[in-house]
């Protein structure tokens, strides 16, 4: 997978070529960046074909995806808003997929994270909002980092299979949240939404300061920069890829495996738990069924598309932000049904997990006297 | 926050659109644009159903274009789509649909919009409340299960009735006691059972509380639910008959479908439409019932007697005179408390029916 690709064009191939091959980092760097744009390329011709075997035009569909996503001030707004939980949710992706694990329960660590945040602010009315706010991004990261360091305990643990335990333990935080929502937490004046009493207005995260953009953003770019610094630059980051390259080899080097994987999913969960929190926070003010808007599953999409790298997935989850800003446009103006959308994406993530193939296949693109 | 990706792709469309044209246009100055926002699909025989017709109907006015995106949920989705509504296309008369769209999604963007009028159905807008661009418009449609109520009440053998309910608020609450209130004006003994799926739309739930009415023996079901499409076919496959909801559904179980309370949204829709055009202010807050064309009822099916046939017309004629109580003392709830006093009438107008929270007597199930 995308893992092993990455530990092994950072090991091998960078000692063997040597000074005689200067150029080859530009050409791994061209390779990362061509093949999700072929990846891209294909996807839009495709379902350009598709969309004239229904019968509307593409071009006018590109036009109002340009339009819808970044053509106005109000659409690329639109986008960012849309983007901005998802780079968290995607981080809870990629940093446990660094180990080869493929954790895909950012829902539940979303919404976990975000009634913990609002649980947290209850008692605390009157304190100083920022202290308050702090708190909430306490009590989100723990939980959210808890619930997905669950997965990885059974994971290191047992060996059980982390993709269905984190899918199935997200199925249970999620019905955990909607019983406190509906029951124990419920404020009794929502009474056609059950929602959790409010944080207060004053605890409310603004816009960022000058714009009205979602302060999300801002949390979510520093996020994956940040784990980016952790994973490539840290010694930390490389013995996390190298046990996702080869668990066996990472064990005889006497890494700790079993602490990595735990660490690994906690950081995760951590970021879509601190999505929650920001959720709640700068849009809801309480917790209630609304939280439950798909961004952790939205977020194991961009993942794959960033290829696991989180640099990758600030431009991938602004280009899906932007899909998603488009597809109400799309719906009204040429009377396309809800799910065209959701096609195009999935004919974005198809192509891209077929551009798997073309690493490491392309000659001009490898290290000389690697072959 | 521009990516490289983004330019790139919308260069390539942009050098598109230019070389070629696109033959799409915004509205032209003097069209009043309208927006409507369904919480569902359009075609879910049901309460968005109901909506998209009169919309569908608004489009042959002259002057006036209709927007309309469905399945938005009731998140900040609808906050986004409302502003994508007006910023793109240019609409400045906005109906979100769904009942949570009101608080606070709608009231937020009509705060950032005060020149766009926005008007949501079934929410209560209160003049000291919420912005004079606001309002809500609904209709009395527990009249219309109360004469469903008398169809199922001569229809039915077993004398149990059933009823899939989607939450226990007000409107869904009224709509249960009309409906066993209706049947029991026929015969005192009949008992309704309700079940509770939770939302809105939850067809596996339907289906199952459906199913499970039928293995109680129950003889005839209606609903309050989104899309009563589930519950009808599956009713009509258990061999029950079925009394319709929000829109008319008869075409999905013909041999079963005795009567059903629809919407008449084109009363509504034609009248603010009208106004806006005309530039007159429009009202804030819109009430009407059978008498005023924003409910009708649907035309009988095989299975009604003519005895029941007579009955129910001859009420509904009252119900058109104006003032007509369904909901009158003495009456108790299901618990055995006394819930309206002896004299005291509820018509349909009466602002206590819009905070009713108890089941009457002869319902089976509970609200919590």
């Amino acid at each position: 997978m995308s893992a092993t690709a990455q530990a092994q064009t950072d090991t091998a191939p960078a000692a063997q070529a040597g000074a005689a091959d200067g150029f080859y980092p530009a050409r791994r760097a061209m390779e990362s960046l061509g093949a999700p744009v072929a990846a891209l390329i294909l996807a839009a011709t495709a379902f350009s074909m598709f969309l004239l075997a229904l019968g509307k035009s593409p071009v006018d569909f590109w036009w109002l995806v340009w339009r819808g996503a970044f053509g106005s001030a109000f659409s690329l707004q639109n986008t960012l808003q849309r983007a901005a939980p998802l780079l968290l949710t995607a981080l809870c992706v990629a940093v446990p997929a660094q180990l080869g694990l493929v954790v895909i329960g950012g829902e539940g660590a979303l919404a976990l994270g975000g009634l913990a945040a609002t649980v947290a602010a209850l008692p605390l009315s009157g304190v100083w909002p920022p202290l308050v706010q702090l708190a909430m991004a306490a009590a989100g990261i723990a939980a959210g980092g808890g619930w997905i360091a669950l997965t990885g305990l059974l994971r290191a643990r047992r060996g059980v299979n982390e993709t269905v335990a984190s899918l199935v333990l997200s199925y249970i935080g999620i019905a955990i949240f909607n019983h406190m929502v509906e029951g124990p937490l419920r404020d009794p004046a929502s009474l056609n939404k059950p929602s959790t009493w409010s944080i207060g207005d004053a605890n409310m995260l603004g816009p960022l300061p000058g714009t009205e953009l979602h302060p999300g953003l801002l949390v979510g770019v520093i996020a994956c920069v940040l784990c980016w610094v952790l994973i490539f630059h840290t010694s930390v980051g490389f013995a996390a890829r190298v046990t996702g390259g080869n668990l066996r080899a990472a064990q005889l080097q006497g890494l700790p495996v079993g602490k990595l994987i735990v660490a690994a999913c906690a950081l995760g969960g951590g970021c879509a738990g601190l999505a929650g929190m920001i959720e709640v926070a700068a849009v809801h003010g309480r917790a209630n069924a609304s939280l439950l808007a798909g961004y952790g599953y939205e977020g194991i999409l961009i993942a794959f598309l960033a290829r696991h790298n989180p640099l990758a997935i600030i431009p991938m989850a602004v280009l899906m932000g932007g899909i998603g800003a488009a597809g109400g446009l799309l719906q009204r103006r040429l009377d396309l049904p809800d799910a065209t959308v959701v096609v195009l994406q999935g004919f974005i993530f198809v192509a891209i997990l077929a551009s798997e193939t073309l690493y490491s296949r392309i000659g001009w693109f490898q290290p000389r006297g690697a072959r | 926050m521009l990516s490289r990706r983004a330019i790139l792709s919308g260069a390539a469309a942009g050098g598109a659109a230019l070389t070629l044209g696109t033959g799409l246009r915004q509205a032209r100055a003097g069209t009043l644009t309208v927006g409507f926002i369904y919480v569902g699909p359009k075609d879910d025989y049901g309460y968005n159903q109901a909506h998209a017709e009169a919309a569908a109907q608004l489009k042959s006015m002259p002057g006036v274009k209709i927007v309309e995106e469905e399945k938005v949920p009731e998140t900040d989705d609808v906050e986004k789509t409302m502003q994508s509504m007006i910023e793109l296309d240019g609409a400045t008369l906005l109906f979100p649909t769904s009942f949570g769209y009101f608080d606070p999604y709608m009231l937020r963007v009509a705060k950032k919009y005060p020149k766009i009028q926005f008007r949501h159905c079934g929410g209560l807008w209160q003049k000291d409340k919420h912005p004079m661009n606001t309002g809500s418009y609904f209709g009395y449609i527990g009249m219309g299960q109360y004469l469903n109520g008398i169809a199922a009440g001569y229809a039915s053998k077993s004398k149990k009735l059933g009823f899939v309910a989607a939450k226990p608020i007000p409107q869904v609450l009224l709509n249960i006691n009309s409906f066993t209130l209706g049947a029991r004006s026929v015969d005192p003994s009949i008992t309704t059972q309700v079940i509770f799926t939770g939302d809105w739309s939850m067809p596996v739930k339907e289906a199952e509380a459906t199913n499970s009415l039928a293995d109680q023996g129950v003889d005839v079901v209606t609903m309050h639910v989104d899309g009563p499409k589930v519950v009808v076919q599956t009713a009509a496959g258990r061999g029950m008959y079925v009394c319709g909801y929000h829109a008319n559904q008869s075409k999905l179980a013909p041999a079963k479908y005795l009567t059903g309370a629809e919407w008449d949204w084109i009363t509504v829709y034609r009248m603010f439409v009208g106004d806006m055009l005309q530039g007159k202010p429009l009202p804030n807050f819109v009430r009407g019932g059978l008498a005023e064309h924003f409910v009708k009822m649907s035309p009988f099916g095989p299975a009604v007697s003519d005895t029941a046939r007579k009955k129910i017309d001859a009420v509904k004629a009252e119900m058109m005179k104006g003032g007509y109580s369904v909901i009158k003392g003495p009456l108790k709830d299901n618990k055995g408390n006394p819930v309206v006093p002896a004299g005291t009438e509820y018509p349909e107008t009466a602002i206590q029916l819009e905070s009713m929270n108890y089941l009457v007597e002869g319902v089976a199930g509970s609200i919590s």
